[in-house]
């Protein structure tokens, strides 16, 4: 083995790789443990290319490592805008099944990510309660736990592809607002429970320890129902920029009513009108009002391959992209290649999923001519997803939160791959 | 000594199965789960719960004491708040959000036909409480938490005259921003999507 490795030529593997992997072999055949000499591989050697031996079966690779790391042939990112308030879209078209990786789950703070210490950080639950109740983030964790998958949709999502749509947006730029995680912690149930909630009570309002304090006003139904307080994300302690330690989740509804950083809960008689319910939020509405607690996510779905700026070659793609509905299971979705001439029933897979995406695929044979591709989802209400045109009648342009048009991507006959928002 | 005391834990684990409550269900729904009390945590004292519970509601429930006006709210406008909102409250969107505005175009609340009207606390927001919990909580951006309730009063009066919403001779206090009353209030409605083949 040491001689393969020694054998292969120098040029062909990075030193740093080729020391470490010298230094496994020693610690091995030494029977020591591997230090952190042995570590330096695991991050890829230089930005671009990566240095790749001609044949990868004639000498040793890498050593094992700490905390693994993308192939240096992937390199997903989100889109970072550099300010604390602000936001980051997940990047949907380089992911695959509906499993979003935490590292690249999208991003909305109101105030920055705070660092905050486990150790000290607390629940506080009050207002019509028994006694009120502060748990720690350790006692939290005691307490009767389940694993559910979910998705997390900003309201927001899709504003700018709606208002204004431009032929080069990608998958990311139009819905990259929505990601999907398998979330672990305690029903909000058994917390208030604990904590005695009295009858009366018929809303909370759920603060996050971040610096606006950010407040959302829930009805109590939804405690009642399905709201859960979380702290592990895919197998894992929630990142810091999905609420660590602990994060409210209000599956299937706005991103922004699954409060992070979560560290009261008040219980009372009446919504409290925040600033996150009322300047934003709300959902102007082409009849002069605008609908406020307007909490449930309607169902969407995005091809996520093809998209721009892919360039297709004659033969046979995967039509392939998400589905999702806040209210429950997504039962169809149908697919157009034709600009909504004729539709196609996708294979949907899982189909199991509540207030989870699904991933939808449909086989396309392009035969070289333009060509529109659209997805349209129905859900176990029966709500299927709209054109652009019928929302903007009962929406208007100037909506501000709720956006689930139908859209899709224009092929050329040269094969470019282009947004279309025209539906 | 030792057998006795692993006995012990063994009848107590047994003993702790058989009046176990039962897991959480697979059911989408929570609320089958029978109430239960696990002991965990402790009774938070009067002076935890009234240090982080700051809210106010638009009844005016949890308004401090204290009082300003809109004079001194200007003041203090131009220290705390003009480097990021503007001198006149214009803002430097989209970043830092306009805070004073009564667009003639936003009267009438047409909002949904004009993505460019700005959402300003004259022409949008629906509570006046909302703009003295947010301040109190958010504001300024770099030091949230800093300011008085007295200060807190005056910007919110300060706000709202500039938002032609109260006169600019204003006093505030609890009593009497909680009788504020927002011009578009009336606009506000609850949702009415429910599902089913019907685009609202
Ligand atoms: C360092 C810049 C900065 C300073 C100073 C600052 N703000 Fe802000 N303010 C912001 C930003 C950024 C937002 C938007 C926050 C968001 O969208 O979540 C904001 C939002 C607001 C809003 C809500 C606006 C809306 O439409 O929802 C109000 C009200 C407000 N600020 C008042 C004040 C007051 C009063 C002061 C002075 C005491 C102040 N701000 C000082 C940056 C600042």
């Amino acid at each position: 083995m040491t001689d393969r490795a020694q054998d292969a030529p120098d040029e062909l593997i990075s030193r740093r790789t080729m020391l470490a992997g010298a230094a496994g072999v020693v610690a091995v055949a030494a029977g020591l443990p591997l230090g952190a000499g042995g570590q330096g591989a695991s991050a890829p050697a230089a930005p671009g290319a990566p240095k790749v031996p001609a044949d990868p079966t004639k000498l040793q690779g890498a050593p094992t490592s700490p905390v693994g790391a993308r192939s240096a042939f992937y390199k997903p990112s989100r889109t970072p805008v550099g300010e604390t308030v602000g936001n980051s879209l997940s990047p949907l078209q380089d992911l695959t099944g509906t499993i979003t990786p935490a590292d690249l789950h999208f991003e909305r703070h109101h105030a920055g990510i705070p660092l905050i210490d486990p150790a000290k950080h607390t629940l506080l639950i009050h207002g019509l309660v028994g006694t009120p109740l502060l748990l720690s983030v350790d006692e939290v964790k005691r307490f009767p736990q389940v694993t559910r998958t979910h998705f997390i949709e900003c309201s927001g999502n899709g504003r700018s592809a709606y208002r204004e749509p431009k032929p080069d947006m990608t998958p990311q730029k139009v819905a990259g607002l929505v990601s999907n995680t398998e979330w672990t912690g305690v029903p909000l149930k058994v917390l208030l429970d604990e904590a005695g909630f009295k009858p009366e009570a018929t809303w909370f309002l759920a603060e996050g320890g971040d610096a606006c304090l950010l407040t959302r006003s829930i009805p109590m139904p939804k405690a009642m129902d399905d709201a859960l307080v979380v702290w592990a994300q895919n197998g894992e302690p929630l990142r810091p920029e999905q609420g660590f330690p602990l994060r409210l989740l209000l599956p299937g509804w706005e991103g922004n009513t699954s409060v992070k950083w979560l560290r009261r809960i008040e219980l009372g008689t009446r919504p409290w009108a925040t600033r996150w319910e009322t300047s934003k939020y709300t959902d102007p509405l082409p009849d002069g009002t605008a609908r406020q607690y307007s909490f449930d996510m309607d169902a969407k779905s995005i091809i996520t391959t093809p998209a721009h700026p892919k360039v297709l070659t004659k033969g046979w793609w995967p039509i392939s992209g998400l589905a999702w509905t806040g209210r429950g299971k997504i039962t169809r979705v149908e697919i157009s290649t034709d600009n909504g001439k004729s539709w196609h029933d996708a294979e949907l897979s899982p189909t199991t999923g509540v207030k989870a995406p699904v991933r939808f695929t449909h086989m396309w044979e392009w035969d070289g001519s333009a060509a529109v591709l659209l997805s349209r989802a129905t859900d176990e209400t029966g709500y299927v997803q709209p054109t652009r045109t019928a929302l903007l009648k009962v929406r208007g342009i100037g909506t501000d939160f709720h956006f689930n048009p139908i859209v899709g991507w224009k092929v050329a006959a040269n094969g470019a791959v282009t947004f279309h928002a025209e539906t | 000594m030792r057998r006795a005391l692993v006995l012990i834990v063994i009848t107590a684990a047994a003993c702790a199965r058989d009046t176990a409550p039962p897991a959480v269900p697979a059911a989408a729904s929570f609320a089958s789960i029978p109430a239960q009390h696990y002991g965990l945590g402790r009774a938070a004292t009067p002076a935890e719960v009234a240090a982080l519970d700051i809210d106010v509601g638009p009844d005016g429930l949890g308004l401090p004491a204290g009082s300003g006006t809109v004079a001194q709210g200007a003041t203090l406008f131009q220290t705390k708040c003009s480097m990021c909102h503007g001198a006149t409250g214009q803002g430097m969107p989209p970043a830092f959000p306009l805070l004073i505005s009564r667009d003639p175009k936003a009267e009438g609340f047409k909002f949904a036909s004009d993505p460019k009207l700005p959402h300003s606390i004259g022409n949008y927001w629906p509570n006046a409480t909302t703009v003295f919990d947010y301040v109190r909580r958010a504001m300024p951006l770099l030091q949230p938490g800093s300011l008085t309730n007295d200060e807190v009063y005056s910007l919110t009066a300060f706000l709202l005259a500039s938002n032609e919403v109260i006169p600019k001779t204003a006093t505030l206090d609890s009593a009497s921003l909680m009788n504020v009353t927002m011009p578009y209030r009336d606009r506000f409605v609850p949702d009415n999507r429910k599902g089913g083949n019907e685009v609202k």
